[in-house]
């Protein structure tokens, strides 16, 4: 009996170590390929560089990466996180970049009792009616940034903007949220088919109607042509541009080179942050890779110690899905951008900054800071959000 | 619309066409001459962008980037048509996308691979960064003249080498009847691989043409392929003379499409013309007779 007893000490205490030594799995589905495949190689490096400078571990775990191309296609995005599931068992989902890959594979990720805890795409889905115990978003809400350009702009007292963006939903979604809080004269909306190279017939329409000021989402390459094409055009100093940082950061900024310089973005970061996480990322980023990172880079890394936080937090253990969760709600880490914490939607309240774009010693352009547009911005779909209790 | 503004949009309508044209002419000659859909048209495209913003900083000169950039070009094309593609001008059709899609899938990832996953920038020079006032109240940014000019340079030589030269013959010749043209002693391998290496050279030279107005990326190649097939279909395939007038009635309907039109409508609106153009007529709009 004793000797039983001993064994069944043992088996314990063996389960027991081999739990905490057991790996974290974490499912990183992203865009690898394709013209877009850059952004998700972004958001990848940003959270390896966050993994290896907390040593390869979360929570004082060793850590599984198991990496997954979306294409960009909500179907193979839903196929690749259901293989996680059932073949990986994954603990966590996030990397995913596109609302729409994000929509397509989010409910059956949650209904298998899965965590997201992303660190791109922020759909206001997600943020409002349908919101989860186990959604979380460590990266902003879709609105946001376009909302902080419409609180500058509407303070600044700049009178007549010009809208532009692709025709879908994103590019919807950006120019509403720059509505709900500019309401200066909208002198035209005007939305261009998604991925149109050329932008000359457009920029001559605007240059005819003479506004202030423009206020543009382009993503990716979108954003490179009518950049490049509006300097080319000559209006980049008679009519300036204002974007979300998505349209101006460092993965087109060095595409446009000196056609986005004298623009000005709202982002929540930019890469002369000067808290000592922000440098330290900003330095052993370009260290590790050659090149500048971008808020892209920065949310991920984020999302990385905010994972780890959370485990310390819980003992390492992600089995009791309602402390791991509680623990995710009430993270405290070093964030990148300084002021972070989750709002009861499990989306950022977080600060946005007006930056403009400049050149750097090396002639580079980059995201200078300029001033603080608002504090603790939250978004506007939380009020939506009856978060269950379990 | 004010009449100067009717002008600048008419300009660039023809700009967009003659880049589109620069694109189709490589297209419509493999495909009109060898029977070939070459689907890596496109990635040839791309690579003549990337080379060319390859060697800017190298070479300091955006002219002499462009010089050796075309040439090399041409010859990744040779490369291809000797080492893989001539052995598909016999096969169908099916087999022929089937291997030139397989070459975009791995010409993306080469490029990936070399250059990064970040877009590369393609600087001008200051004598053509700038724009001009062509009459009172139209400036125009002196890039996209230049491309008009490169265009219409393109569209004459490429005319006059196939319509009016001994080796336009051989081309002519191997195209209608190539054991015939074999036999009087033209030597039709040559000839093909000659004419894809130009082809080449013409995408090559497009993507560098566009290279500081898009965006030079991984897969850039895709989008203006779909339209320089659009441009080929309507003005018939293997005719420069076609693509070239289609290629300016694309560029023209599509820009005051855009501006004229609500989004979806406009951006449909070139697709609805290629349906009723192959509609009335199926051959396209200048048929090459054979």
């Amino acid at each position: 009996m004793k000797r039983l007893l001993i064994a069944a000490a043992c088996a314990a205490g063996l389960s027991v170590s081999a739990s905490a030594q057991e790996p974290v799995k974490i499912g990183f589905i992203s865009t690898f390929s394709g013209p877009s495949g850059g952004l998700g190689q972004e958001l990848l490096d940003g959270f390896k560089l966050g993994l290896k400078n907390l040593g390869n571990k979360l929570g004082g775990r060793p850590v599984e990466l198991i990496q997954g191309d979306d294409q960009a296609k909500p179907d193979v995005g839903r196929q690749v996180a259901e293989k996680m599931i059932e073949r990986d068992h994954v603990d966590i989902i996030t990397g995913i970049n596109f609302s729409n890959v994000l929509l397509a594979l989010a409910k059956p990720v949650l209904d298998s009792g899965t965590f997201i805890v992303n660190v791109n795409a922020g759909p206001s889905q997600y943020a409002g009616k349908q919101c989860s115990p186990l959604f979380f978003s460590a990266s902003f809400q879709n609105d946001t940034a376009p909302e902080a350009m419409g609180i500058y702009m509407q303070d600044k007292g700049i009178k007549r903007v010009y809208l532009m963006a692709p025709n879908y939903p994103a590019g919807k979604d950006f120019l509403a949220g720059f509505k709900r809080y500019f309401k200066g004269e909208i002198v035209d909306e005007v939305y261009t088919a998604f991925g149109q190279l050329d932008y000359a017939a457009e920029i001559a329409q605007l240059r005819d109607k003479r506004p202030d000021a423009v206020f543009f989402f382009y993503p990716g390459g979108m954003g490179i042509n009518f950049v490049k094409q509006y300097a080319q055009a000559g209006l980049k100093k008679e009519i300036p541009l204002y974007g979300p940082s998505f349209s101006l950061d460092q993965t087109v900024l060095p595409a446009m080179g000196d056609a986005a310089v004298g623009a000005f973005a709202s982002t929540f970061w930019t890469e002369g942050f000067d808290n000592a996480q922000s440098k330290k990322f900003a330095k052993d980023f370009e260290a590790e890779y050659g090149r500048i990172p971008s808020p892209n880079a920065a949310q991920a890394y984020d999302g990385a110690f905010i994972i780890d936080a959370a485990l310390k937090a819980t003992g390492s253990k992600l089995q009791d899905k309602a402390a791991f969760r509680k623990a995710l709600e009430n993270v405290k880490f070093d964030s990148v951008r300084g002021n972070f914490k989750f709002n009861t939607n499990h989306y950022p309240i977080q600060d946005f900054y007006l930056a403009e774009i400049e050149k750097d010693a090396q002639g580079r352009p980059i995201m200078v800071k300029r001033s603080l547009i608002v504090r603790d911005h939250a978004d506007s779909y939380a009020k939506d959000c009856k978060m269950p209790a379990s | 619309m004010s009449f100067a503004l009717i002008v600048e949009q008419l300009l660039n309508g023809i700009q967009f066409g003659v880049m589109l044209f620069l694109m189709a002419a490589g297209l419509t000659l493999v495909f009109g001459i060898m029977n070939m859909i070459n689907l890596a048209h496109g990635s040839l495209y791309m690579a003549g962008a990337f080379i060319a913003a390859a060697l800017i900083p190298w070479t300091g000169s955006f002219v002499l980037a462009v010089l050796i950039a075309v040439p090399l070009t041409g010859l990744l094309g040779a490369v291809l048509e000797v080492g893989l593609l001539r052995r598909f001008y016999a096969r169908t059709h099916l087999d022929q996308v089937l291997v030139t899609f397989g070459l975009i899938l791995v010409l993306n990832e080469v490029t990936r691979l070399i250059w990064g996953p970040v877009p590369v920038p393609m600087p001008l020079p200051a004598f053509l960064g700038g724009s001009v006032e062509l009459f009172e109240g139209v400036h125009y940014p002196t890039f996209r003249l230049a491309i008009l000019i490169v265009g219409a340079i393109v569209a004459v030589g490429l005319y006059v080498v196939v319509v009016h030269t001994r080796a336009g013959m051989w081309v002519r010749a191997g195209a209608s009847n190539r054991p015939m043209a074999s036999a009087l002693g033209v030597d039709v391998q040559f000839v093909f691989s000659l004419v894809f290496a130009i082809g080449a050279a013409l995408a090559g030279l497009a993507g560098i043409m566009a290279g500081p107005v898009f965006a030079v990326q991984i897969g850039m190649g895709e989008p203006i392929l779909i339209l320089a097939f659009v441009v080929t279909t309507i003005g018939g395939i293997g005719s420069i003379r076609g693509a070239f007038l289609a290629a300016l009635l694309i560029g023209v309907v599509d820009t005051f499409g855009r501006v004229l039109l609500p989004p979806a409508l406009g951006s449909m609106v070139i697709f609805i013309l290629m349906a009723a153009i192959l509609a009335l007529r199926p051959q396209g709009l200048f048929p090459v007779q054979n």
